[in-house]
């Protein structure tokens, strides 16, 4: 059973973001979820845990937290839980919606422009899969009290980011290719370990990710491979994509472990669960094989068998282009930004009918 | 804005013969949009055949707070289940 004492810690507790109303956002899933959480066969030991006074005091909702972690519980919305462990959730979170958002970005760039109806029916629900996940995503992160219209005022305005890997262009038709086999390739990495995450909501949202992230990826590869074994030209212009998308792709696992400036807090909280450059290595070892599949090679020349580590080799990666494109100076860094900000003004007159129209109708209804 | 917009509970039955489970939660204007929205958002790939979306605000939920104590009443019942009961050795069909 979760030992987590819940929500009213100084300053904590569920409801109390900024313009909500007791337990406002979520609720059911803040709560009702709690219920199955009590597994039958554990004794119940929460109380045990209480002050005698019956109000626990801080270290009480800390040991609970604690203990929760440790035994790979996980944490719901209205569990108690220490400030820094909700703050990284939002910013990862963030993080993460906005990129799925974002991300729609370059491959649309592609869809009026789709080489068949097939290839464009596909690229069309890959498109519409990427918002989806952006919504799941907010959902968790509303879970911790931040609003919706807050997450997007910070990425309007720059505050929280988005993945790197979306500032770079899709030049041909084959960087759609790409991007499903090496970008949503390198996600699906990162994210599976995420289903494990110890936040609930967040692990929940990742297990109807990753289902469906394996489409995006096998698209993109029968893309390529369909080019690989076409004219020169075609196969001339897979090469050119995997080359461009080769090494940006890896750096979507961030910077080395010893560089990384929040992974040991977020592995002892187990919201990570592998290192950076673990899981790098683990997309490697996959993706050269694959690579030799297509007929297509990696660009790197270094990149060789280590028979003794069981591992594929590979060359030094460009961190000052990483930091480059990460400060703002990426090829499309302003672009993105700017259409985001233009889509959602010009989105504005369309929220606010929906909304006038949603009061008319009650105020008729209640008449 | 979509903070004007209220929060919404989506359940989806996946199948006839399943109840209603709880998939995640959206914004919507009302409640036909939350509906639609919901269709979108939680069923792209056949995973329902019916919703039901529910306002967040209309959920009361026991609090976590007391959990414990809530839930206690029903954790010294042992004699609720069947494996509390003693049965003779052979005797079948109980």
């Amino acid at each position: 059973m979760t030992t987590v004492v819940p929500g009213k810690g100084p300053g904590q507790g569920p409801g109390q973001g900024p313009g909500q109303g007791p337990d406002a956002s979520g609720a059911a899933d803040r709560a009702a979820v709690r219920v199955t959480d009590r597994a039958a066969d554990r004794p119940a030991g929460g109380l045990a845990e209480r002050g005698t006074d019956g109000e626990p005091g801080p270290e009480t909702y800390e040991s609970a937290f604690d203990a929760a972690v440790a035994a790979d519980e996980r944490i719901e919305p209205r569990d108690w839980m220490p400030d820094a462990y909700r703050a990284t959730l939002v910013r990862q979170i963030a993080q993460h919606a906005h990129s799925e958002i974002i991300g729609m970005m370059p491959e649309a760039n592609w869809l009026s422009r789709a080489p068949s109806l097939r290839r464009k029916a596909i690229l069309m629900a890959k498109v519409q899969d990427e918002a989806g996940h952006g919504l799941y995503l907010y959902g968790a992160a509303e879970t911790l009290g931040t609003g919706r219209d807050e997450l997007l005022d910070k990425l309007h305005s720059g505050r929280q980011k988005y993945s790197s890997i979306f500032n770079y262009p899709t030049l041909t038709w084959a960087d759609v290719g790409a991007i499903g086999w090496l970008v949503d390739g390198a996600a699906i990495t990162n994210q599976v370990p995420l289903c494990r995450c110890s936040y609930g909501p967040y692990a929940r949202a990742m297990v109807r990710i990753c289902k469906e992230e394996s489409f995006h990826q096998r698209q993109g590869y029968e893309l390529l491979l369909v080019l690989s074994r076409g004219t020169d030209a075609q196969h001339a212009m897979a090469q050119d994509a995997i080359d461009r998308w080769w090494w940006p792709s890896l750096m979507m696992f961030g910077p080395p472990d010893d560089e990384s400036a929040h992974s040991a807090q977020s592995m002892a909280w187990k919201i990570k669960r592998h290192s950076n450059d673990e899981l790098r290595q683990r997309f490697v070892d996959i993706c050269v094989p694959q690579a030799e599949a297509l007929g297509l090679t990696l660009p790197d020349p270094d990149l060789r068998w280590n028979e003794e580590a069981g591992h594929w080799d590979f060359g030094a990666i460009d961190w000052g282009e990483f930091k480059a494109v990460l400060k703002g100076n990426g090829p499309c860094n302003e672009q993105r930004i700017s259409q985001r900000r233009r889509a959602h003004e010009d989105g504005a007159w369309v929220r606010d009918a929906a909304a006038a129209h949603a009061r008319k109708r009650q105020e008729a209804a209640s008449r | 804005m979509s903070s004007d917009w209220p929060l919404w509970e989506v359940f989806v039955r996946s199948r006839r013969g399943l109840s209603h489970t709880h998939a995640g939660s959206l914004h919507a204007p009302d409640a036909e949009l939350a509906l639609r929205n919901a269709r979108d958002l939680y069923t792209r790939r056949s995973e329902g055949i019916s919703i039901w979306v529910v306002p967040s605000s209309a959920v009361t939920a026991s609090s976590p707070d007391e959990k414990d104590p809530f839930f206690e009443p029903a954790a010294d019942k042992p004699y609720r289940h069947p494996t509390f009961y003693e049965v003779p050795e052979g005797v079948k069909n109980l």
